[in-house]
């Protein structure tokens, strides 16, 4: 019989991942998950599948989160059979060699609510989530606010935790228990394995997270917070979303001085957070920060210093299958687009040569949620218009789409007739997203399509299950 | 009709970069200058040249009247830049380096040359006649006379206070005398007046001060070599709520006296003249240019 003392010491501390998947029972054919809270700085991806490999695992399914181009090396594994196929977003190598044809079987895609939805509805059953954890204590409470590796919010591994049958976190900060406060509880993890490091801190946070100081992409963002401040919503009370491109982070700014010229007290910022939305909180330009993703070490530090600042699970952000989502309380929405059509369709997994580059993050989730969903893009990318006949890949239909922002004009969806009426005679450019079009093919002329063969290897799958696209081998 | 177009702004845009050249006209600046001379190195001048004729060819400028600064004539580049620009017909030419009527009256001859060999109306292109020395200076009025291509005035600001020996500061106080020297020159031709370049593109306090002064001083538009400098001078060159309320008066004065059939124009028991309607019409055309009277920024 164990000693007290030694199992209060050990907890389910676990040498390593080797031992953590053998007690996880890891057979051929399960499915493996993983969080993108490190981004490009992860290293706990390639080092669990090289683990597996070497244990002889073989067509396993990978359910990240999302991928990005520091996990290139995984293609390896897909070429001698280790990986069968993937369920998740993929960003950037991975997703090219997908529409090179290198699966199998197509890759699912995909939004952050849609993922929730999937494993809550057993569409997507992961066998084991693998938690990468800034902090962890012996029992496995876990969160992201500090140690070397601190990537703030754990929104996405929320999920994993509460849907995979096991769950082996991953940690370099093994903190004495309790590690208070904690995002992720014990009661969901079964396994603690320290590692030397779980993530390069530098590459954590993006590099892109800088207003742009580019003259255009500062007129797209002007027009924004034009739009924003005219359309009928910009009262107390306000609510927004901003993504971290630099265009976003510049309508935010353009928004924040108009929220301090009009003495308006906004409600609340979701979704990736910045240092920048940080600031607005600490003004009191806005009451509180729901967070699922921090993009800078300054959202970071206030996760961990400001009551107005909460981490929320990707279900509570966005799953249209919960009992509430905070989507649905979003005012404005600033998104970006790699394609949008005359429907008002938006592209923002394929880009213009039709190779599947980016996933869908909450693209579609917020878009359907918000009162005002504004697409910002210039109107053409080096000799490539951005807006279309069709887009190649629809991830956000039209119909939850409201506003484009280029910077040549602003086009309004026609269904949204009241949303026009507020944007008439404010000084704001509108046309019709036709003319956008042909503004834009006056300099680019119409580029010839991208050819595709038979073979699909990406599906998009909308919010609530249903399959909205395709994507096809590129030839 | 070119003298009274607003120009309050003028972008430079360098003739070697295409995507600049392309979007150069989305900032709102009146005017946007694709420019071959000073922004473009010398080993990239026929690069440029080609770009610029391009752009000309193909870019839709759509709201921003587009002129080239040419080299001047007396560089190896000026004869090549006009046969290539003049072609495509360009509202007008930025003339650098005009020291005399001569130099109008050359470039004019060349550009009639071109324009009816190309099927073009003599005249078409405009000059825009730049100032850049002592001598230039001095020689303003005949200049402006020289031809009716020349539809505004502008000087070099750095060339010219090199050559009269005279150190630039942010205040600018010794570009007193050649501003000075531009408006009266100008306002005797019936010619626009345009001020030179604001350097510190980081500075739009300091810019925001000089395009209010020069404004005041009677300059119709400023160059300025950034886009983030276009609002910040269209904001300066924004008249006052009390000019526009006067100038309305002006003008309703103006019309009922001309509906009476009266050239006696009074206001408050004072004469109106000329000149104040003039002003009156300028200050109405800059109101309207930044939104101030259709509720349109």
């Amino acid at each position: 019989m164990p000693s007290i003392g030694k199992r209060r010491e050990k907890g389910k501390i676990v040498a390593s991942l080797e031992e953590a998947f053998r007690l996880a029972e890891v057979r051929d054919g399960m499915t493996i998950s993983f969080h993108h809270h490190l981004r490009d700085g992860d290293l706990v991806v390639n080092m669990a599948l090289d683990v597996l490999a070497g244990m002889g695992i073989r067509d396993l399914v990978l359910a990240p989160s999302a991928l990005f181009p520091v996990h290139e090396s995984l293609l390896r594994h897909v070429r001698t059979g280790v990986i069968r196929s993937i369920e998740g977003s993929v960003n950037g190598p991975v997703g090219r060699a997908a529409s090179e044809g290198l699966f199998s079987s197509p890759v699912i895609l995909r939004s952050h609510g849609g993922r929730v939805r999937a494993m809550q509805a057993g569409e997507l059953r992961v066998d084991v989530a693998v938690l990468a954890a800034p902090v962890a204590d012996a029992m496995g409470n876990l969160s992201g606010i500090s140690g070397p590796s601190a990537c703030g919010s754990l929104g996405y591994a929320f999920t994993d935790a509460r849907y995979a049958d096991r769950v082996i976190a991953v940690t370099d900060n093994l903190v004495p228990y309790p590690a208070v406060p904690f995002s992720i509880p014990q009661t969901l993890v079964d396994w603690v394995v320290p590692v030397e490091s779980i993530g390069v801190p530098e590459k954590i946070v993006s590099g892109t997270l800088r207003v742009t100081r580019d003259p255009l992409r500062l007129i797209i963002a002007e027009q924004v917070a034009k739009v924003v401040e005219e359309s009928g919503l910009f009262t107390d009370g306000f609510s927004m979303q901003a993504g971290a491109g630099g265009i976003s982070l510049a309508a935010s700014a353009f928004i924040r001085e108009r929220m301090k010229a009009a003495g308006i007290r906004g409600s609340f910022i979701s979704g990736g957070i910045t240092g920048r939305s940080v600031e607005m909180l600490e003004e009191g330009l806005f009451e509180s920060l729901l967070d699922v993703q921090s993009f800078d070490l300054e959202a970071v530090a206030s996760l961990a210093s400001n009551r107005g600042h909460a981490e929320m699970s990707a279900s509570f952000y966005a799953n249209t299958a919960s009992k509430g989502c905070v989507v649905d309380m979003l005012d404005a929405a600033v998104l970006g687009a790699t394609q949008v059509d005359l429907d008002f369709n938006v592209n923002v997994n394929t880009e213009s040569d039709g190779v599947l580059l980016h996933g869908i993050g909450g693209h579609m989730d917020t878009a359907a949620g918000a009162a005002v969903t504004v697409i910002v893009t210039p109107l053409f990318r080096g000799r490539m218009p951005m807006i279309v006949d069709s887009v190649l890949t629809v991830t956000t239909p039209g119909q939850t789409v409201d506003v484009v922002v280029t910077e040549r004009g602003v086009a309004v969806n026609p269904l949204r007739k009241d949303l026009l009426e507020n944007l008439r005679g404010k000084g704001i450019p509108l046309v019709e997203i036709g003319d956008l079009k042909k503004m834009a093919e006056e300099f680019t002329g119409i580029p010839k399509a991208p050819s595709f063969g038979e073979k699909i290897i990406g599906i998009v799958e909308y919010r609530d299950g249903t399959i909205i696209d395709t994507i096809r081998q590129r030839i | 009709m070119k003298a009274k177009r607003l120009r309050r702004t003028s972008l430079y845009v360098p003739g070697t970069n295409p995507g600049m050249l392309a979007n150069a006209s989305v900032y709102g600046a009146d005017s946007v200058i694709l420019d071959l001379e000073d922004g473009v190195p010398v080993p990239e001048k026929d690069a440029a040249r080609i770009l610029v004729r391009n752009a000309l060819r193909a870019v839709p400028y759509r709201g921003s009247e587009v002129t080239v600064r040419v080299n001047a004539l007396s560089t190896p580049f000026g004869r090549d830049d006009f046969q290539e620009i003049i072609p495509l017909a360009p509202e007008a030419v930025r003339l650098p380096k005009c020291e005399s009527a001569d130099d109008i009256r050359e470039a004019d001859a060349l550009m009639t040359e071109i324009e009816l060999n190309n099927g073009i109306a003599p005249g078409t292109v405009g000059i825009i006649a730049i100032t850049e020395s002592a001598r230039g200076g001095r020689n303003l009025s005949e200049i402006a006379a020289a031809s009716p291509r020349v539809i505004a005035l502008n000087y070099g600001a750095e060339d010219y206070t090199a050559d009269i020996g005279a150190v630039r500061t942010k205040e600018g106080r010794e570009l007193d005398d050649i501003r000075a020297k531009v408006i009266v020159a100008a306002r005797i031709a019936g010619v626009q007046a345009l001020d030179s370049v604001f350097g510190d593109v980081n500075d739009m306090e300091g810019l925001y001060a000089e395009a209010l002064r020069v404004r005041l001083l009677g300059f119709d538009g400023k160059s300025v070599i950034h886009p983030r400098q276009i609002s910040v001078v269209h904001r300066a060159f924004t008249p006052s709520e009390q000019e526009i309320v006067f100038a309305r008066r002006v003008m309703a004065a103006f019309r009922e006296a001309s509906s009476r059939g009266t050239g006696v124009i009074a206001l408050d028991g004072r004469m109106i003249d000329a000149p104040v309607v003039a002003r009156a019409e300028k200050i109405l055309a800059l109101a309207e240019a930044a939104g101030c009277l259709s509720g349109e920024r």
